[in-house]
């Protein structure tokens, strides 16, 4: 497989400039947006805050949707580069999966009939949601002789996004649900979060970031092929089983912050891949750092693109996402 | 006694098999029972004898009002649309020889969602009769971009399926984009929009929505008939049915046209309405065999009171909310999918 970047200083100097781009992604979504505000305000509300009204939308805004959207594109792109992974379909991603949709569900489920609330238990419940969903999706895909197929498995995806999101919408419509909240169950958007939406799920995101890192050496092991992992000495049952609980902590988290966001977990992997070859200590890497910088740039883009108006975040993923899904699937669905 | 029933004109010869007969006579009845049932329940009951006589002119005038100008529409409605869809996904389930398949799931209903969309928010002041004809390009157009990618060096259903549920996902972004970003969309008529992606046929009209579907299913329903048997003999192959003087993509391209008109046409009145297209043709092959004569009929039946039933539910079991008609098609429809799934976990 040919990679852009070959040696190891290249990949340092392609990771540092990531991190800077990503960096400058942050300082852009909070300067840029509907309002104009001035560097020295934005600066001064960090410094020497005021209370001032450009200020406050600074803080309670600007500053918790950076957060959110970098966060949530990093753990989707990762768990997405983990399901590629464990499941050797190169289709697979949170939202082709129904994951994002069946954690979505969850919370609904769980604030319109059990009334449920606040961000920890929004955060419990996409995290049972993220893990039911990638339980029965993974099983109805392996069923049969000719195990895990694209075609089964994606079939099997859709059809459970399609079943979520129509339950989610007949949930939201009876108990009375505010336009707002409808649309960020179904489409998934960064804007309009507090600060509490980012703390209450984060630090699992950020253990499971951190165990994906440490994870990628085995996941290299596994990518060998099961046989030759078990013949290395490698327990891949504990190794898959791990993966896991990473993507569901991933996957749940980003829903619980943000709704369900779509394609993020299949373009970055695929990009990270040919830029980096395919070792994992690498690929789980570059994910976090271009999945947190494609989601800072499409919500930015996402404010200007109907200005003044705003288009959820979800929308603009989705729609770039697709010719990347065409790609893949005409490359025949499977590594 | 004979198996089948044979008919014979100067040209043409047609049997009928006698078991398919009974199944399709036991479905109309089924059908006209749940017509008369869900006439009569709503906020208002009305018995069924009551709106038995109200149809034959001998009912209570109010009760008439009710049937006439609320319900009825609404029921019949049900009917066509569901029958629409079911045929649709039988008609492409043979196409694509996979039984899993369906318009909604490859993207078909996505592209008609988008062209009423389009049709609503920027060419409505045209007459409303228009709005089918925008779904129905908006549902080729889907359906020629789905073919145009998964094309390479011919087409393989693993390739159809998977770009289908890639531009399906795609295509409904889209219309929530135009929904959102469109310069009069009050709050209200988004809610209306996403029950319509849902699937709802909640305040539907005679003049608005019937007479403005039923030309079109006068037309396609014949020629779904008349051209399922084609069906039949694809299902051997390409190559046998091309030896035995199946001109094969000719009639594919015509049963194609068919299913993604019929889906079209269906989705401007009732919205996206989730796996009917999937589940009637499996039951009708489950109740009538393989053959497209039968299950063609069979399936509309089926769609016709699987849709009826869920309206029903929608529209009572949360009085007053109306809840789009499409979450319970999903709510029976997925676990059957995965019980589908499960029979064919053999089939590649």
């Amino acid at each position: 497989m040919s990679t852009l970047l070959h040696t190891r200083a290249q990949k340092i100097i392609g990771l540092i400039t990531g991190l800077l781009l990503f960096a400058a992604g942050i300082v852009c979504s909070i300067a840029f947006g509907v309002t104009n505000i001035s560097w020295r305000t934005i600066l001064a509300s960090f410094t020497a805050f005021d209370g001032s009204q450009e200020q406050l939308i600074i803080q309670t805004a600007r500053v918790p949707r950076a957060f959110i959207a970098a966060a949530v594109g990093a753990s989707l792109a990762v768990a997405g580069s983990l399901m590629q992974g464990i499941t050797r379909n190169q289709l697979a991603s949170p939202s082709i999966f129904g994951v994002n949709s069946g954690a979505a569900f969850f919370i609904v489920i769980g604030s319109a009939f059990f009334g449920a609330s606040g961000m920890t238990t929004f955060a419990t419940l996409a995290f049972v949601g993220a893990a039911f969903t990638v339980t029965l999706v993974y099983s109805l895909g392996s069923i049969g002789n000719d195990g895990l197929t694209p075609l089964k498995v994606t079939l099997a995806g859709a059809a459970m996004t399609a079943f979520f999101s129509s339950l989610t919408l007949g949930v939201l419509l009876t108990s009375g649900q505010t336009f707002d909240q409808v649309l960020y169950w179904f489409v998934g958007s960064v804007s309009g979060r507090d600060m509490n939406i980012f703390t209450a799920a984060a630090p699992y995101m950020g253990i499971a970031l951190i165990a994906a890192i440490v994870l990628a050496r085995h996941m290299n092991v596994l990518a060998l092929g099961e046989d030759v992992a078990v013949g290395l000495g490698q327990k891949t049952v504990y190794i898959k089983l791990a993966a896991g609980i990473i993507i569901v902590l991933l996957a749940g988290g980003s829903v619980s912050m943000a709704g369900p966001i779509a394609f993020v977990g299949i373009i970055i992997p695929h990009l990270m891949r040919y830029l980096v070859g395919i070792d994992y200590r690498w690929v789980i890497p570059y994910c976090a750092v271009f999945g947190g910088i494609l989601l800072l740039a499409a919500d930015i883009g996402s404010r200007y693109i109907s200005f003044p108006k705003e288009v959820p975040v979800g929308i603009m993923t989705a729609i770039i996402g697709v010719p990347f899904f065409v790609f893949i699937a005409r490359r025949g669905g499977q590594s | 006694m004979n198996k089948w029933i044979t008919l014979r004109g100067r040209k043409h010869s047609f049997q009928l098999d006698r078991r398919t007969l009974m199944v399709i006579v036991m479905l109309l009845i089924a059908n006209l029972a749940a017509v008369v049932i869900c006439v009569g329940l709503g906020s208002k009951t009305i018995n069924p004898i009551d709106v038995l006589l109200t149809f034959v002119g001998q009912g209570d005038s109010s009760d008439a009002m009710i049937i006439f100008s609320l319900r009825l529409p609404r029921v019949l409605i049900a009917v066509m649309v569901g029958s629409a869809l079911a045929v649709s996904g039988a008609l492409l389930q043979g196409i694509v020889r996979n039984p899993l398949t369906s318009p909604d799931i490859i993207g078909i209903t996505g592209g008609a969602s988008l062209g009423t969309v389009i049709f609503i928010l920027y060419f409505s002041h045209i007459s409303i009769r228009f709005m089918p004809i925008s779904a129905v390009i908006g549902a080729f157009a889907a359906s020629f971009l789905i073919y145009l990618f998964a094309y390479r060096k011919g087409i393989t259903p693993l390739r159809l399926v998977l770009i289908g549920i890639g531009m399906a996902t795609a295509l409904t972004a889209v219309t929530y984009m135009l929904i959102l970003t469109s310069s009069f969309t009050p709050t209200a008529v988004a809610v209306k929009a996403f029950t319509f992606m849902t699937g709802s046929i909640y305040g539907v009209s005679w003049d608005r929505d019937f007479w403005t579907l039923l030309p079109w299913l006068v037309v396609l329903f014949p020629i779904a008939l008349i051209y399922a048997r084609h069906l039949n003999v694809q299902e051997l192959g390409d190559e046998v049915a091309a030896s035995v003087g199946s001109s094969v993509q000719m009639k594919r391209t015509i049963l194609l046209i068919i299913s993604v008109a019929l889906a079209g046409v269906a989705v401007a009145i009732g919205g996206a309405i989730n796996f009917i297209g999937l589940m009637a043709p499996h039951i009708a092959r489950k109740l009538v065999g393989p053959s497209y004569g039968g299950v063609i009929p069979v399936s509309a039946l089926i769609g016709s009171l699987v849709l009826l039933l869920s309206d029903l539910i929608a529209r009572t079991a949360f009085l007053p909310l109306d809840i789009p008609a499409g979450v319970f098609t999903a709510a029976i429809g997925a676990p059957f999918f995965i019980y589908l799934l499960y029979r064919h976990r053999n089939r590649s």
